[in-house]
């Protein structure tokens, strides 16, 4: 038991015990080039006002009628529209400008401050060159002493050794879903990493072993996160300079640079969710082109990525609510369009059922038909696991087992908890020792199988033999009243009103009598969970229940572990409590009667339903079992924003080579003013409108851009950050990860837009014209020279410690906190 | 005794009738007793009144919780500090109020339990659920007056008066208990969205804007918080005498309370200096307060697990005051073990060794696994072996709320760590308690910081100048109590945040209780909760709904919800099945009625702690605020003659009167006043899963 969980704490992990994935599509808008035609020349004065408002933009003709039924500005409309508000999203900005490439320098033309991309051509060619040059930088940067160091550095040893898992097909248990560490043990074995690596601890040196397979896989897709993210910027604010921020300041931070470059889950689950995210805006922007080829691709490849992300880990929920909610606000606008019929609106709906909670569902249940089909050896993993669930793996001593199906008087079987880790009812020639409780018998729960472990059930009011052949078989019934007999001592299972020597408020359950002869308080019901009386009981597959007749408590397991005197065995008690939890439900496991015929255990085989809901039960169980200790340092999450304490990945000496996972403090302090700046600025505009402001054309697109674009952005890190507040499992730092990809996203977004809006502030004045660029140019060698001066936290250095004036790092320890 | 502070409780478990019934005028005339509202509304409060009332002195008994919120009220009587976990003081200070005026003086011992119901049960008997519900049904009401005369006259004393009771009252409830602020935030976003619809009505000035917006903001936000400091400030200035929960608080707290730590540490001298003889208590105080613990006795030399220790003196951290706790601040670069004159004040950064008063060993640590914590290092105090493990007992000293780098070492206010110079480990409270060998006190280890945290952090309590030089002498000093004077009073603003803090991390043992339910047992009646049993005769006392309200209830909200959707989704096409007006209202019902059901139930889903039926009652009670506006629209929407109109009308006087029969035949149950036979209890029981008591005879 202390192994176990010893081994569960060390096994990390980020995720949430939500719900099971509630996929909900992304969404498209809706028939729009037929709106586009009269629409998309309107005075951009009305179109924000209205489209903010009520989030129509049919053409104006049909405004007036609109607005006349529109609800009253009262609570209903608003109530209507307020998950909509939050990010009342890109329809107008892109229907106008992704309405079709052509229109591009056209607006550009008319928006003085944007650069002039004189030609159609050169703007592709442009293009091209900038997401070649970001791939290219960012591949650089990833790759880049990749091989540094060659041993293994922190959690490196979890994901390393179970990608070894999977090439060795051995069965082991994790909290989190298999994807991710599969595609690492795929990565794996097509580079001829062989599986012989023990992966023991952070520290230990890969001597010959080939993980550069693995690693390099992480790489490639962590570098990908930069591509990705220039390309979402982009699409959202039409901007390069805006993207092209983004991605420099990605490409610049330390902390995404380490976390992408080690056999890790999070460069691969931070891949899918950017992946997603991407796609989701790509399809946004396909909205004028529904049922298109380009649409159903990029609709298609968010519900891909979205069980991508959901396979590799929990926290790929938050990226589904994001798409679901998006999709929401898209079906909602596309159903009060009037001009769109029912059924066209009803075609959308199934599209996106379809794409966005079908396929992903399929894929996910596929990833973890794939996952049980490689692991079909015994291995570390199989305790947690149930019966049924063991039987299924080679080498596992219920493997291809064949024992009696129903239970019958005078079997002799073992009992096993249902909940993961408890084990078997166990007893043995040791009694409680004085004044706990009555001295008799000890009974507990042990985890090893052992002779001890063996029970026989007879009935409770005969002493006869049922396995003399005069008898006829007589099987066990639900409701039956029972008594279990220990087989090494012959002492009966008994408890009686004496506090059980652990938790205090339940009875003691101890062994008592001699050959089977013992009280009325050795009688128990037993009883299958949700069946009707009369049923035979099942090995293996019935949940049984026993009660004690005198008491009416019911036999359980607290899960404690007892003093030195129980041989550090769990305790055993009677709850009065008739609670159905997993402590008190039971199976049985072994079954031995020679009078019933033996059948395969194959035929009990769990379905695959069953596999999967009990795979999902015990990681949500490992989950909730990860529980920070109390006197210990624990990483909360308002730390995590303002970059207060990194992780060492390898080595904390001064003669260690070091790695040490922090955000490069430039960018991540520009995210957190960032984020202010938009609240307040996303605040003032909106109030101005509300207000009913008229804003002049130019500055129209910028605050669509800021209030859309930007919206989007911050439900995406709010939605990444928030739910671990509520999280009750030990948390890192590393979790912050992907909030913080959408809070640069933003943070892009945002500067190019404000310094946009001063250089239209400015424009009388000379300084005017050059303050964008100036500014964007800035930022960027900002961000630069920063990671000049942080890379070797990433990179990995050598030396004295920071606090050290001789050390290389000396000066750069800005915040007590960081200890490197 | 208790029964006159239970009298203030039931009369505001009437009110919330009162209130409901008001409330429903603003949405429709009563359905089901068509006579005048004015009528209706006496009719109902005395109604009200006389369930609630009715045998009120009975039983004489001490009821379920009524054992603790009873304690907590002779502690206010006799101005004893202490901390409940459970919620803000003001619903304690209320019922001590009502304790008060009624003539109970605080000597009663709570420690005996004498062995549309569940309102009626709750309401009658002195716990917090009907104080709470009253504040919420109050805020709720103030907030609809305030904003039905926002239409008409504005920043009218009607106005304001109602906007004030809004914000006061949801204080209130948040004051009694937490749960108080899912209400608050109800009516807060309620609040925001209509103020975002008044940003947006272009025939308004902007001054004007301006001015509501202010307006609400100081109602809504100002106000209530104000409030809040305002009860601690109360709480805090009644409870000046130390009580049983003063070993959770930090020193500086006790130190502040008359009595208790106070009395010994009265007159301490302030800065810690070199020859300083000091308790230390660890700052953490998880799992117990402790204090910094030395004794005679080894590390035994192997553990049972076979690992080896130093076997020099143990070092371990004792929730008890002993004279084993003393410890003296020693200079490593002299001898001496008293304090000059004048006193060398000890400062940030400055190396120390600490001696134990009683054995005169240095506290020590080295490169040797702690017993329990092997990633931590072994603390002892030294013993020289002669075996080449040399002596590691020097000391920095950190002080972590220090305000400059020069700050002196001060007692009480000080928290400090000492980090260990040869290891840069610091001395740390583990949390495990030690085997046999070590009486089972609290394991202290040395850990190379991961980051800071309280378990690390340790502050003088008592504190005296040591004069003795030799050793005989020493011990009687350590003896003897300590002198001197200077005292130090905390700021209201310090003691507050501390006993806030100390009430949203005190965690509860787990305890299971037999009457605890899951959530989704609430809405079903799944569950009772038996408040008292007779000592002799069956009569008993449960929380029990009445199973038709609750089902109703129910009904409602789901059939609202569908009738919501199917109507926004039908305006959205441009359908209108109901006038602007009579939409603007269903839709604000709605928001009140499930928006408050759900603010006040959902959130229990996520909640890890030990959940009762009584939790869902505040939920319940906006559920029922939804029922007969439901009635009242589908009378007045869905039937379109007359024939149904009346067979409908019909329907609910059944439905009414099937309630009402309900309701009577769970009376003994509410009231606990008539015992019942085996069999007239076992007909009662109408859910397998309800526990009612039956003797055994």
């Amino acid at each position: 038991m202390l192994y176990a969980s010893g081994r569960f704490l060390a096994a990390r992990a980020a995720t949430t015990l939500h719900a099971p994935p509630r996929a909900r599509g992304p969404a498209l808008r809706g028939k729009r080039r037929e709106l586009q035609i009269p629409g998309h020349l309107e005075t951009p004065s009305y179109d924000s006002l209205t489209g903010l408002r009520t989030r129509s933009s049919a053409p104006p003709a049909r405004r007036v009628v609109l607005r006349k039924g529109r609800m009253p500005p009262a609570i209903g409309s608003s109530h209507a529209g307020s998950e909509l508000r939050l990010r009342r999203g890109r329809c107008a900005p892109q229907a106008s400008r992704a309405g079709g490439r052509d229109k591009v320098p056209q607006v550009a033309a008319r928006s003085l401050k944007r650069p002039a991309w004189s030609s159609w051509r050169f703007e592709t060619a442009g293009w091209w060159a900038t997401l070649a040059v970001v791939t290219l930088l960012s591949f650089a940067t990833r790759f880049h002493r990749l091989d540094q160091p060659a041993h293994i550095c922190w959690d490196e040893t979890h994901f390393g050794k179970m990608g070894s898992y999977y090439i060795n097909r051995t069965f082991f248990f994790d909290v989190h879903p298999p994807l991710g560490k599969m595609l690492i043990g795929l990565a794996g074995y097509l580079t001829g990493y062989d599986g012989t690596f023990l992966f023991q601890k952070p520290g230990d040196s890969y001597e010959h072993h080939n993980y550069m397979g693995m690693r390099g896989f992480c790489a490639f897709l962590g570098s990908w996160l930069i591509p990705f993210a220039y390309l979402t910027v982009l699409d959202l604010s039409k901007s390069f300079p805006a993207a092209l921020l983004t991605a420099a300041l990605l490409t610049f931070d330390t902390g995404c640079l380490t976390l992408s470059q080690y056999i890790l889950l999070d460069p691969i689950l931070m891949f899918f969710i950017m992946a997603a995210m991407l796609s989701m805006v790509k399809y946004n922007s396909c909205a004028n082109r529904p049922f298109s080829a380009p649409w159903w691709f990029w609709l298609s490849l968010t519900g891909i990525n979205l069980a991508g992300a959901l396979g590799v880990k929990f926290v790929g929920l938050f990226i589904i609510l994001q798409v679901g909610l998006n999709t929401i606000s898209d079906l909602w606008y596309l159903f009060g369009d009037l001009s769109l019929s029912l059924v066209t609106v009803g075609k959308h709906l199934t599209a996106r059922i379809l794409c966005l909670i079908v396929l992903p569902l399929v894929l996910y249940m596929t990833i973890f038909a794939v996952h049980v089909m490689i692991l079909n050896k015994s291995g570390p993993g199989d305790g947690f696991f149930s019966s049924a669930f063991q039987a299924r793996l080679s080498g596992n001593s219920l493997h291809n087992a064949s024992v009696p199906e129903h239970l019958a008087y005078g079997s002799v079987i073992t009992v096993k908890n249902l909940r993961m880790a408890i084990g078997y009812l166990h007893s043995h020639r040791h009694l409680y020792p004085e004044g706990i409780g009555a001295l008799q018998q000890q009974v507990t729960t042990y985890l090893h199988k052992d002779y001890n472990n063996l029970w026989i059930i007879k009935k409770h009011n005969s002493n006869t033999d049922p396995l003399d052949p005069s008898f006829p078989v007589e099987f066990v019934r639900h409701g039956d009243i029972i008594r279990l007999e220990h087989k090494e001592t012959t002492r009966n299972l008994h408890s009686h009103y004496h506090e059980a020597p652990l938790t205090r408020k339940h009875l003691q359950v101890t062994g008592y009598g001699i050959n089977g002869t013992g009280d009325s308080n050795d009688f128990w019901r037993i009883e299958v969970v949700n069946r009707k009386f009369g049923n035979r009981i099942k090995v293996l597959r019935s949940r049984i229940r026993f009660i004690h007749l005198v008491t009416g408590c019911v036999l359980g397991s607290s899960g404690k572990i007892l003093p030195k005197w129980g041989w550090e065995q769990l305790e055993v008690t009677c709850t009065p409590y008739l609670k159905e939890t997993a402590n008190s439900i039971w199976n049985i496991e072994e079954h031995i009667n020679p009078k019933l015929p033996n059948i395969s255990l194959d035929v009990l085989q769990p379905s695959f339903s069953e596999i999967l809901l009990e795979s999902h039960m015990v990681m949500i169980w490992g989950n909730n079992g990860l529980k920070p200790k109390d006197n210990e340092f624990t990483s909360k999450p308002w730390h995590w924003p303002i970059n207060y304490q990194g992780l060492h990945f390898s080595g904390a000496n001064d003669t260690d080579f070091r790695v040490y996972l922090l955000g490069n403090p430039v960018v991540w302090w520009l995210n957190l003013v960032s984020i202010a700046l938009y609240l307040l600025s996303g605040s003032t505009i909106a109030i101005a409108l509300q207000r009913g402001v008229q804003l002049p054309a130019e500055l129209e697109g910028l605050t669509r851009v800021l209030l859309r674009g930007g919206g989007q952005l911050l439900l995406g890190w709010m939605l990444h950050y928030f739910p671990f507040f509520l999280m009750g499992r030990i948390l890192y730092f590393h979790h912050y990860f992907p909030a913080m990809l959408f809070s640069t996203m933003l943070t892009g977004v945002l500067w190019d837009t404000l310094l946009r809006l001063c250089a239209w502030g400015l424009a009388s004045s000379p300084l005017g014209s050059r303050i964008h660029v100036m500014g964007i140019l800035s930022l960027l060698l900002a961000t630069a020279y920063s990671f000049y001066l942080f890379h070797p936290l990433a990179y990995g250095m050598i030396g004295p410690l920071a606090q050290e004036p001789e050390s290389p790092m000396a000066g750069l320890r800005w915040l007590e906190s960081w200890d490197f | 005794m208790g029964s006159h502070s239970a009298g203030l409780e039931e009369t505001l478990g009437v009110l919330p009738s009162l209130l409901f019934c008001k409330m429903l005028r603003f949405f429709k005339r009563p359905l089901v007793v068509t006579a005048d509202i004015n009528l209706n509304l006496v009719a109902l409060t005395g109604l009200g009144l006389l369930t609630r009332l009715w045998q009120l002195c009975y039983p004489r008994a001490v009821v379920f919780d009524e054992v603790y919120y009873g304690q907590y009220i002779s502690f206010y009587m006799k101005r004893m500090f202490f901390l409940d976990d459970s919620g803000p003081p003001f619903g304690h200070m209320l019922l001590a109020l009502g304790g008060y005026l009624g003539g109970f003086d605080g000597n009663f011992l709570w420690n005996r339990i004498g062995a549309e119901n569940s309102l009626i049960t709750q309401s009658r008997l002195m716990l917090l659920e009907s104080l709470l519900i009253f504040f919420n049904l109050l805020a709720v009401l103030s907030y609809l007056k305030f904003f039905n005369s926002q239409k008409h006259s504005p920043f009218s004393p009607h106005w304001w008066l109602w906007l004030m009771l809004t914000g006061v009252s949801c204080s209130c409830a948040i004051g009694i208990k937490y749960m108080g602020i899912f209400t608050y935030l109800l009516v807060l976003s309620i609040a925001a969205v209509h103020a975002w619809n008044l940003i947006g009505d272009q025939t308004l000035s902007n001054i004007c804007v301006f001015g509501h917006v202010i307006a609400r903001a100081v109602a809504l936000l100002v106000i209530p918080a104000f409030l809040y400091l305002l009860f601690f400030y109360v709480h805090l200035m009644l409870l000046y005498r130390s009580g049983p929960h003063d070993q959770i608080m930090s020193s500086a707290f006790q130190a502040s309370l008359e009595g208790g730590l106070a009395r010994i540490t009265q007159g301490q001298p302030l800065e810690v200096a070199f020859g300083s003889q000091v308790t230390l208590r660890n700052v953490f105080g998880k799992p117990l307060p402790c204090w910094l613990h030395s004794h005679k006795n080894t590390y035994p030399m192997i553990y049972e697990n076979g690992r080896g220790s130093s076997h020099q003196q143990q070092v371990t951290c004792y929730p008890f005051k002993d004279i084993n706790n003393w410890w003296i601040i020693k200079d490593p670069g002299r001898h001496q073990l008293v304090v000059n004159n004048p006193p060398r004040p000890v400062r940030h950064g400055d190396i120390i060794q600490l001696v134990h008063g009683m054995t005169t060993r240095l506290l020590n640590t080295h490169d040797v696994a702690a017993p329990l914590s092997p990633h931590s290092q072994e603390v002892s105090c030294y013993i020289d072996y002669n075996i080449s493990m040399p002596a590691q007992n020097l000391w920095k000293l950190d002080i972590v709320n220090r305000e400059s780098s020069q700050d002196t070492w001060k007692t009480i206010l000080s928290e400090v760590r000492f980090v260990h110079v040869n290891t840069s480990a610091v001395l740390k409270l583990s949390g495990a308690h030690l085997p046999d060998w070590g009486f089972r006190q609290l394991e202290v280890v040395g850990e190379k910081s991961r980051g800071p945290h309280e378990s690390m952090a340790w502050n003088v309590e008592e504190h005296r100048y040591g004069t003795s030089q030799e050793q005989k002498e020493r011990e009687l000093e350590l003896h003897s109590p300590t002198q001197v004077d200077i005292s130090k009073n905390l700021s209201f603003m310090a003691r507050f945040s501390e006993v806030q803090w100390k009430m949203l991390t005190l965690k509860n043992e787990d305890s299971e209780h037999k009457y605890s339910s899951t959530p989704l047992e609430w809405v079903t009646l799944d569950t009772n909760i038996a408040y008292w049993l007779h000592p002799r005769t069956s009569a008993q006392i449960h929380l029990l709904g009445n199973i038709v309200i609750w089902v109703s209830a129910s009904l409602a909200t789901v059939a609202y919800t569908l009738l919501f959707f199917w109507y926004l989704l039908r305006r959205r096409r441009s359908i209108c099945d109901l006038p602007e007006d009579a939409w603007s209202h269903w839709v604000l019902a709605g928001a009140l009625g499930t928006g408050g059901w759900a603010l006040n139930y959902l959130p229990f889903f996520l909640m890890e702690r030990t959940l009762f039926l009584y939790h869902y009652l505040p939920a319940l009670t906006f559920q029922i605020l939804l029922l007969p506006i439901v009635l009242q629209h589908v009378s007045d929407h869905l039937c379109r003659s007359q024939l149904q109109r009346n067979v409908f009308s019909a329907l609910v006087v059944a439905w009414y009167s099937s309630a009402c029969h309900v309701s009577n035949m769970l009376r003994p149950l509410t009231y606990g006043d008539t015992s019942l036979s085996p069999g007239e209890l076992q007909a009662l029981r109408w859910k397998d899963s309800w526990d009612i008591l039956i003797r055994k005879y």
